[in-house]
C-alpha cells in the first residue's frame, strides 16, 4: 500500500494523532481534514492540559509576590524562556523576550533597534516572499527615518534570488529582515549566505522564523543571526505568544519598546532606571499561561522523533505535489529546490475561495487567499491561491481525501 | 454534496463562466470600485446614468464564481431601471443574503439563486460585493468599497 511505504518506519503518526485532541472530529459529517498548519497548528493535550494547569493551581503574577503561587508561576514563566533559549540554541536567557508573536518581535526590532539608528538614504534589504508582517513595520519605519527598502526578487520558482541580493548591498545597507520560510511558497531561504553577505557590508540580520520553527532545528548561534522571531502558535503551541531572540550586545544597547511596570528597576519622577534584560522588554503582565504553553509546546517537540517527523512531512509534500499537480489544470506555485510541507496552487476552472469552500464540505481545511503575502500573489500574477500546508500529524490517506476533494471541484464546475 | 450545489446553482456557474456586461465602459459617468481582501476579489463598475436612470453599466475585475456571478446577474437586472428601483433591488438583495426573514422569492427573481449563501457565512461578502460596489457608484462619492 500507497501509505506504508511512503511512511518513515521509525515515525507512528497514529501515535502523534493521539495527542491532538482537536483532531478527532467530524466537519459536516466527515472526518476532520486540518491542512491549515501555516496557518495555526493544532495544539497537543500537553500544551493544553499545562495552561490548565497553570489555572486551576499555580495562577498567580510573576515576579512580584513572595508568595507561594507567585513563586510556583515564575518558576513556570523563567523555566519556558530556559526552554526557549535551548530550543533556539541563544546562549543566554536574556536574548529571549516573550512578546506576542512574530508580528510584535519585528515591530520591536524596527522600533527599537532600527528606529533610533537609521537616518534618511540608509537601506533596508527585504525580500519579495515576505510576510505582511515584516514588510508594513520596515515601511513604517522609512516614514519616520527616510530609510528606503530594497527588495530582493523571486526567480519562477519562488526561490530567493542570491545574486540580486548581492547586488543590492552596500554601504547603505542597515538591515537585512528576510524570512527563514515563506508561508506562501515553502521556499526555504539560504540564510547562510545571506547572513554571511549582510555582515561583509556592516549589516545586521533580522529573521522571521515563523514558518521555520515548526520544521526543522534552529540555531541562532549557528546561523550567527542578530534578531530571530517567532510565533508559538505555528509550532503547536498556543496563540497570541511569542519570542524575539536578539543577541545581547544588541539588546543591552536598544531603548525599551514600551513603558510599564516590570520592565523598571526603580521609578522616580526624576526619572527611570530600567529593568535588566530580558525584562526590560517585557512592559506590563505578560501572558503568562501563554509563556507556559510555549515552554509546554517546546517539551513536546523535544519529546518525539522531531527528525523523523520532518522526515514524515516531506514525504507528504512529496506525495501531495504528485496529486495535486497532476490534476488537469492545475499550477502549482513554489517549486523551490529547498520547501518545506506547504503546497500552494490555482486551478484554471474554480477560484482558490470555491475551491475552499467545496473543499470544507468534505470537512477538509486549507487556506484560500493572499496569505497576507500580497507581494508574491503579485509576482505569480495571481490573486490569490490554494494552500494546504502539512503538520507532524498529517497523514497520506489525508491527501487521498484531498485528491477526491479536488476531483469534487473538478466535478462541480466542470 | 446537496449543500454544495445550493451554493453553486447551474445559473451561478453558467454566469461566473461567462459574465454579463464584462468589461470597461469608456463613457460611464458613474464608477466605483470594491475589494472583498479576504479573498482578493477585485471589480470595478461602471454605469451610464441619465435623467435617473441606469442606461448602461458593465464590471471588470477577478473574483470567485459567486462574486463574479453575482456582478453579472445584477448587471443584468439594473440596466433600464430608475435609480429608485435599482436601490429597492439593492435592498431586498441585502435582505436576501444577510437578512432573517424569509426572503420574498417572486420579488427578487432571478437573484433568488444566490439565496444559498445565506448558510455559507464566509461566502456573503462574496454575493454581496457587487450591490455594495452598486451603491456606492450610485451615490458616486469615489469611495473604494471594501467588504471589510
Ligand atoms: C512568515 C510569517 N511571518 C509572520 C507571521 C505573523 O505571525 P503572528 O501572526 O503570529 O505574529 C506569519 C503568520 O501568519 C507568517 O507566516
Amino acid at each position: 500500500m500507497k501509505t506504508e511505504t511512503r511512511t518513515s518506519s521509525s515515525f507512528d503518526v497514529e501515535k502523534i494523532r493521539l495527542d491532538f485532541p482537536a483532531l478527532h472530529q467530524e466537519v459536516h459529517g466527515k472526518p476532520l481534514v486540518y491542512l491549515d498548519n501555516a496557518a495555526t497548528s493544532q495544539k497537543p493535550r500537553a500544551v493544553i492540559d499545562a495552561i490548565t494547569h497553570f489555572y486551576e493551581r499555580d495562577c498567580a503574577n510573576v515576579h512580584r509576590g513572595v508568595h507561594t503561587l507567585s513563586m510556583r508561576a515564575t518558576e513556570s514563566y523563567e523555566g519556558a524562556r530556559e526552554k526557549l533559549k535551548r530550543f533556539l540554541n541563544a546562549s543566554s536567557r536574556k536574548e529571549i523576550v516573550f512578546l506576542r508573536g512574530t508580528t510584535e518581535a519585528l515591530n520591536l526590532v524596527a522600533q527599537s533597534w532600527a528606529r533610533p539608528r537609521l537616518k534618511p538614504g540608509d537601506e533596508i534589504v527585504l525580500s519579495r516572499l515576505e510576510h505582511h508582517s515584516n514588510i508594513v513595520p520596515w515601511q513604517i519605519l522609512c516614514e519616520q527615518t527616510g530609510a528606503v527598502l530594497k527588495v530582493v526578487p523571486l526567480n519562477e520558482h519562488g526561490e530567493f534570488e542570491l545574486e540580486a541580493y548581492r547586488e543590492l548591498l552596500g554601504e547603505r545597507t542597515r538591515l537585512v529582515s528576510v524570512a527563514h520560510v515563506s508561508n506562501a511558497l515553502g521556499s526555504i531561504l539560504p540564510l547562510e549566505q545571506i547572513v554571511a553577505d549582510a555582515h561583509r557590508v556592516g549589516a545586521k540580520v533580522a529573521v522571521d522564523g515563523a514558518q521555520a520553527v515548526p520544521h526543522g532545528p534552529v540555531d541562532v548561534q549557528a546561523l550567527d543571526v542578530d534578531f530571530y522571531c517567532i510565533s508559538s502558535h505555528k509550532m503547536y503551541g498556543p496563540t497570541g505568544i511569542g519570542c524575539l531572540y536578539a543577541k545581547q550586545e544588541l539588546l543591552e544597547a536598544m531603548p525599551p519598546y514600551q513603558g510599564g511596570g516590570d520592565m523598571i528597576a526603580s521609578v522616580r519622577f526624576e526619572g527611570t532606571t530600567y529593568n535588566e534584560l530580558p525584562y526590560k522588554f517585557e512592559a506590563g503582565t505578560p501572558n503568562i499561561a501563554g509563556v507556559i504553553g510555549f515552554g509546554a509546546a517546546v517539551d513536546y517537540l523535544a519529546s518525539i522523533d522531531f527528525a523523523a517527523a520532518i522526515e514524515h512531512e516531506n514525504s507528504l509534500l512529496e506525495h501531495a505535489t504528485d496529486l495535486v499537480g497532476s490534476l488537469p489544470g492545475v499550477r502549482i506555485l513554489g517549486t523551490a529546490e529547498h520547501k518545506v510541507s506547504v503546497l500552494s496552487w490555482v486551478m484554471q476552472s474554480a477560484h482558490p475561495h470555491d475551491v475552499g469552500t467545496i473543499l470544507d464540505q468534505e470537512g477538509i481545511a486549507v487556506r484560500t487567499g493572499h496569505h497576507c503575502a500580497q507581494p508574491v500573489m503579485e509576482r505569480f500574477g495571481v490573486p490569490a491561491t490554494v494552500r494546504a500546508s502539512f503538520g507532524i500529524y498529517n497523514t497520506h490517506g489525508e491527501l487521498e481525501a484531498l485528491a477526491r476533494g479536488l476531483e469534487q471541484v473538478r466535478k462541480v464546475f466542470s | 454534496m446537496s449543500d454544495i450545489r445550493e451554493l453553486y446553482q447551474e445559473v451561478i456557474l453558467h454566469h461566473s463562466k461567462s459574465p454579463r456586461n464584462f468589461g470597461s465602459l469608456d463613457d460611464a459617468n458613474r464608477h466605483a470600485e470594491g475589494h472583498n481582501p479576504l479573498c482578493g476579489d477585485q471589480l470595478t463598475l461602471g454605469l451610464i446614468v441619465e435623467d435617473g436612470t441606469v442606461r448602461e453599466v458593465r464590471f471588470q475585475g477577478e473574483g470567485c464564481a459567486i462574486s463574479t456571478a453575482s456582478a453579472s446577474v445584477m448587471t443584468d437586472l439594473v440596466r433600464g431601471k430608475s435609480e429608485q428601483e435599482v436601490r429597492a433591488l439593492s435592498d431586498a438583495f441585502l435582505e436576501l443574503i444577510t437578512g432573517d426573514a424569509e426572503p420574498d422569492l417572486d420579488a427578487l427573481g432571478k437573484l433568488a439563486v444566490f439565496a444559498g449563501a445565506r448558510e455559507f457565512p464566509v461566502r456573503v461578502k462574496c454575493a454581496t460585493l457587487a450591490w455594495r460596489t452598486l451603491e456606492a457608484a450610485l451615490q458616486n462619492d469615489g469611495q473604494a468599497v471594501t467588504t471589510e
